[in-house]
């Protein structure tokens, strides 16, 4: 299963970033393989619909699961539309890495 | 002409200087309009007796998708500017966010399969008055739960036609509905006050109408209040100060009961009786004839 971790910057080692739709990168970690994709979030910058255009943008790396510190309210219903899972994980001073050790487990 | 009576920031006294204006030039017959352009927040209509003349709907058209007719080449999604077609061809989801389409009908162009047809979804309302004294006073009222006012406000300006002079009660801000309110304007009053917040959105409205190249002069509300910041800005970039109005408890009650302080003290009236002959000469245009 993918799933996308909000992230300040473009390392695992960034924390992770407390905004879903404006965040800086996606990190996308594959549960069963335990690959990394690292993406610039485009809507970052958007005047609108960060948050939509990007549940579009994880949606189409088929992830099931967004982990981050604060969603929109925009978005609720396109993913429950899409069964995408939506993580709040206020905890802004832990790395992506740490998110990911603990999927791990 | 057309005046826009606009601030920047919130609550320096816009309402209170664009209908007193409109009273005094209503009160000596002549032929004036007065447009509440702030949609979001109407209240000019508190100030005046007035008949309601007519009413009309604003709309703009929104897409509406065929799931049976559309090929999944997502061209609608990618020409919208505003992320309002939320597209995941994957999951056989395709969904328009009305609340984020601003009606341009680039989708629609978009669209090769023939997949898209539109329907009117209503913004707001523009609705005419006459008030007792026989001018016309024209109200912009934005839908609750829409976007964006532009429409609405551009609809009204339209209705106020070009007759007389046309005073336009911006609404607050220097984004889209300030812009689209002052940019049918002949001047510009700027009404601030002397405090730093003030003088920050003062400025912010004068950096955005000399991107317009319009003229524009300012009123100093609460002038005794507050510091030396707005005067100093003003003399530095040369903008006419029109007129300072100092603080004083029987405007304010006045003003929040509704009621209008040139109808009510005559130095104050005459004060808005030169300002707006000032205005009007030097910068009134042939529709100012009377």
């Amino acid at each position: 299963m993918k799933v996308a971790i909000t992230s300040t910057g473009n390392s695992l080692d960034s924390t992770i970033d407390q905004r879903f739709g404006r965040c800086a990168y996606f990190v996308i970690y594959d549960t069963e393989t335990g690959g990394v994709e690292i993406l610039p979030n485009p809507n970052r910058d958007a005047q609108e619909g960060a948050g939509p255009a990007s549940v579009q943008l994880v949606a189409s790396r088929d992830v099931r699961k967004i982990i981050s510190g604060e969603f929109g309210m925009k978005i609720k219903s396109l993913l429950d539309s899409l069964r995408i899972q939506m993580v709040v994980y206020k905890e802004p001073e832990k790395t992506v890495q740490s998110v990911i050790d603990m999927l791990k487990k | 002409m057309k005046i826009a009576v606009a601030s920047g920031k919130g609550g320096t006294g816009k309402t209170f200087v664009a209908t007193n204006l409109f009273n005094v030039l209503s009160g000596r017959g002549e032929k004036v309009t007065l447009v509440d352009c702030d949609a979001e927040a109407p209240d000019d209509l508190l100030f005046f007796e007035a008949g309601k003349r007519d009413e009309f709907e604003v709309t703009h058209q929104v897409p509406v998708i065929s799931k049976d007719a559309c090929t999944w080449c997502g061209r609608c999604s990618s020409w919208c500017n505003y992320n309002a077609i939320f597209y995941v061809p994957t999951a056989k989801v395709i969904e328009v966010i009305e609340n984020l389409c601003h009606g341009c009908g680039a989708c629609s162009f978009a669209c090769n399969s023939g997949a898209i047809t539109e329907k009117p979804v209503v913004l707001g309302t523009v609705t005419s008055f006459t008030t007792s004294a026989g001018s016309p006073l024209i109200e912009s009222r934005m839908r609750v739960n829409e976007m964006s006012p532009v429409r609405v406000i551009k609809a009204a300006i339209k209705e106020a036609g070009n007759e007389g002079t046309v005073i336009l009660d911006a609404p607050p801000g220097t984004s889209c509905p300030f812009v689209q309110t002052v940019d049918t304007a002949d001047y510009v009053v700027l009404v601030t006050e002397p405090t730093p917040f003030g003088l920050s959105d003062l400025r912010q409205s004068v950096e955005t109408l000399k991107t317009m190249n319009k003229k524009c002069a300012v009123i100093i509300n609460r002038a005794d209040i507050g510091d030396n910041g707005v005067k100093d800005y003003i003399e530095e970039e040369k903008i006419p100060l029109l007129a300072e109005i100092n603080y004083d408890p029987v405007i304010a009650r006045c003003y929040s009961e509704g009621r209008l302080i040139t109808s009510e003290d005559d130095k104050i009236a005459g004060l808005f009786a030169s300002l707006a002959d000032k205005i009007i000469t030097e910068h009134g245009t042939g529709s100012n004839k009377w």
